[in-house]
């Protein structure tokens, strides 16, 4: 009998899945278990001290803010990519998901520069509870955008040579893709809030 | 893909396939048979290696402070100076034997070996759903297994904090503990990877006709246990890195403020709190001990029915209450923590839901039971397996109905008895179940039988010792001895009367050990001088026995398609007493 997998590449009838969509959205789900238990953590300790800062004595509030219309417009440009190889068109899809990784990148430099100076004001987890939750949570949360950029990065290159071969099941790694920077999106809004606002 | 190059393609894989060399057939394979077996020897020998801690612990326990003969000294001063055990050393023991049974015993060969092998073959799958992450995940595994046997060799040993971890004990722990939560990282990792396959596998690559309900007990107790590895082990994940920056970035998460060690208050932050690790621990390890016997319960009933020739009585609501198991076991975590100070209202409620999923349990447990009744039963060695597990199972299980009482629970927290319970589930019941399932699927991995009268030696031997080891653990936990003591209770009064039970546990732990080798030997012999067979030794309904033994590179010679239920023995009217899946109804 032949080797080949079935449903990589076409969706099967009667659960109208591909086996690499089903697969992320249980990978999706697995995420929302660690991030919520994170947060879950988060309440406990915050409940149980005896006094908890407010974000803006430690974080700055216009720096994240920023950060936060980037990952945003990030997914944004990320549907764009998948929606232009959708259309057929591989140099937009070039375009937007080049802008996505920036984006993330953006990201990522910025969160630098808030990380060393809050070195540099000699605030380090070891300090207090707060930021022992503000690095871990963030710093967890800049992993999952590496990891992100790391998949965009390599369908943005080498592993864009699927499109002459075979477009469909390119565009459906894009989608997935897709998925998982959603996720790191969401993890985002549900952070800023509570690290910085709240 | 026109005909030419299909056939040109197939060529090419045909070749390709005969051309795989010793690394990447047997080593970085990507063949879910493969897999499977890489799995189940890996798991087989950790357990092998996790028993042998507890024998050496035993030896302590039975006589405390006395100096083991030859191996003591063998194992070096830092451990054992002069043959006797140091206190730490033991504490390492304890810690590693939970984890390495757990996480690297039980589940890799319960979920990763058999669930690997013969869950594809079940459904009528070429491979699993994604080949490349399947290896990952045994991989993973392995590197996993790796850190938490080097953890042995660090300054300060292997961690010591019992395989639950608890804070603050952990994070003030030696290096080991470090070991043991970036090993623990690599572990959760790889049940990730296995999980999703699994599902997507089971949802996505049935045969034609196989709808979810002609699906084998098997692969429904497999999919299930997949979402609890899925939804249950990131909490742990989440829990390490936690423990991990409190242990190296210095962090406070489950540490109070003004916690005294050794006489000084610990310059830390604080104002973490012990009691989040714990709620975080058990959210994942209560789902855990359903990750650890449901798949030998999907095993038995496969056994079971095959070998009494009926139906499984209650195929329906056994796959019911497998889903409501599931679901119920994400919240019953906190009932590890009753005398944890909770207050009365969370203890009642984590004592209602306990005793709720004892239903479920029960159903599959009699279900299990009343397929025997009016059955011609063929006492092969997995059916004894199949047998030994109900009602050690049974036994297990019961004694765990005190435990989920919070009044009960005080006086029994903490001593031998629960010792005797989880063992009860675990070893001979889901160990049982693990046996059972070798025996019986050993001939569709290698083409030969294993030995039926060493087989029937190994499953006596270890019923009577298995019971010899742990009954014992109830009459000293209703005394009041309490585990993890160093010298087994010796320096406690009240434990006195019942000290002797302590001697016969452990010479049940070493008569176990001796009838475990007809087993190794029948596994290794079998292998070569097995009696050969065909395809369907046991005259079995499931997809599997369709399948060459074994069964060559994409599993099947023609497309499988089922026409019926699993179990369809002894139709009335039927040409034979089995009716298999893959033969269609004659009009």
């Amino acid at each position: 009998m032949s080797m080949e997998i079935p449903y990589t590449v076409d969706v099967r009838p009667d659960t109208g899945l591909t086996n690499g969509k089903l697969g992320i959205w249980l990978f999706l789900a697995s995420e929302v278990m660690l991030f919520g238990a994170l947060f879950a953590s988060y309440v406990m300790l915050r409940v149980g001290a005896h006094e908890w800062p407010a974000g803006a004595t430690y974080l700055n509030i216009p720096l994240a803010t920023l950060n936060t219309v980037i990952l945003i417009s990030s997914s944004v440009t990320m549907v764009l990519a998948w929606a232009s190889l959708a259309k057929r068109d591989f140099s937009r899809f070039r375009v937007f998901m080049g802008i996505t990784i920036l984006c993330g990148l953006g990201f990522l430099v910025i969160k630098y520069f808030e990380y060393t100076s809050k070195f540099h004001h000699g605030y380090f987890p070891a300090t207090n509870t707060f930021l022992g939750v503000y690095f871990t949570l963030t710093g967890l949360h800049g992993l999952h955008v590496i990891g992100g950029m790391a998949v965009n990065g390599y369908l943005w290159g080498p592993g864009s040579a699927l499109w002459k071969t075979d477009p469909v099941h390119f565009t459906n790694r894009v989608e997935n893709a897709g998925l998982f920077w959603h996720l790191v999106d969401l993890v985002w809004i549900f952070l800023f809030p509570i690290l910085y606002l709240l | 893909m026109g005909l030419e190059t299909a056939v040109a393609h197939g060529a090419a894989h045909d070749a390709q396939h005969e051309e795989l060399g010793f690394w990447r057939k047997y080593v970085f394979s990507v063949d879910h048979k493969m897999i499977g077996i890489q799995y189940a020897i890996t798991g087989l020998l950790f357990l092998l290696f996790g028993f042998c801690l507890m024998m050496l612990m035993r030896w302590q326990l039975a006589y405390p402070g006395a100096a083991l003969p030859i191996l003591g000294t063998l194992l070096g001063e830092a451990r054992m100076p002069g043959g006797t055990m140091l206190p730490e050393f033991y504490n390492e023991l304890g810690a590693m034997h939970g984890t390495i049974m757990v996480f690297m015993g039980v589940v890799p060969l319960a979920v990763g070996g058999f669930g690997n092998f013969v869950l594809p073959l079940q459904i009528g799958a070429p491979d699993m759903a994604f080949p490349r992450i399947n290896m990952a995940s045994y991989w993973s595994y392995f590197v996993g297994g790796c850190v938490m046997l080097a953890s042995f060799f660090v300054p300060g040993g292997a961690a010591q904090s019992g395989w639950t971890s608890y804070a603050p004990l952990s994070v003030i722990a030696g290096s080991g503990q470090t070991w043991w939560l970036i090993g623990m990282v690599f572990l959760i990792t790889s049940s990730l990877l296995g999980s999703i396959n699994f599902i997507v596998t089971t949802i996505q690559l049935r045969a034609p006709g196989l709808s979810f309900w002609r699906l084998p007990f098997f692969v429904w107790a497999q999919f299930v246990t997949s979402f609890l590895l899925l939804l249950a082990f990131p909490p742990l994940e989440g829990a390490a890195v936690l423990q991990l920056m409190d242990r190296l970035a210095k962090t406070s998460f489950f540490l109070p403020s003004g916690l005294v060690v050794s006489g000084q208050v610990l310059e830390v932050s604080g104002g973490g709190n012990p009691l989040l690790w714990q709620h975080l621990f058990w959210f994942l390890a209560h789902p855990e001990v359903y990750v650890l016997i449901l798949p030998a319960m999907g095993i038995v009933a496969e056994v079971i029915a095959n070998n009494t020739r009926k139906p499984l009585w209650g195929y329906r609501s056994m796959v019911y209450s497998l889903m409501f198991l599931g679901f119920m076991s994400f919240i019953v975590w906190a009932h590890h923590m009753f005398i944890t100070g909770m207050g009365t209202t969370m203890a009642a409620f984590f004592q209602t839901t306990t005793m709720i999923i004892s239903i479920p349990s029960v159903v599959i447990l009699s279900a299990l039971v009343l397929s025997l009744y009016g059955g011609s039963i063929r006492f092969t060695t997995p059916m004894l397996f199949a047998l030994g597990f109900l009602p050690m199972f049974g036994i297990g299980g019961l004694t765990g109905l005190p435990l989920g009482l919070t009044a009960a629970d005080i006086h029994l927290h903490d001593t031998y008895y629960v010792i005797g319970h989880f063992h009860y589930v675990v070893a001979p019941g889901t160990i049982f179940g693990l046996f059972a399932g070798i025996y019986y699927w050993f001939p569709k991995a290698t083409g030969r039988l294993m030995n039926e009268t060493l087989g029937k030696i190994h499953f006596a031997g270890s019923f009577v010792f298995m019971n010899v080891i742990f009954m014992p653990m109830f009459i000293m936990g209703l005394a009041g001895v309490s585990r993890r003591l160093y010298d087994g209770g010796a320096s406690y009064a009240h434990a006195q009367p019942v000290l002797q039970w302590n001697v016969v546990s452990s010479w049940g732990a070493w008569g176990l050990a001796l009838f475990q080798i007809p087993f190794i030997f029948n596994f290794f012999w079998s292998i070569y001088r097995g009696k050969k067979t065909d395809a369907n030794p046991w005259h079995a309904t499931t997809l599997e026995w369709s399948a060459p033994s074994p069964p060559p590179h994409g599993n099947f010679l023609t497309p499988p398609a089922a026409y019926r239920g699993p179990y369809e023995y002894s139709v009335p009217g039927a040409a034979s007493d089995y009716s298999p899946q893959w033969e269609a109804a004659k009009a």
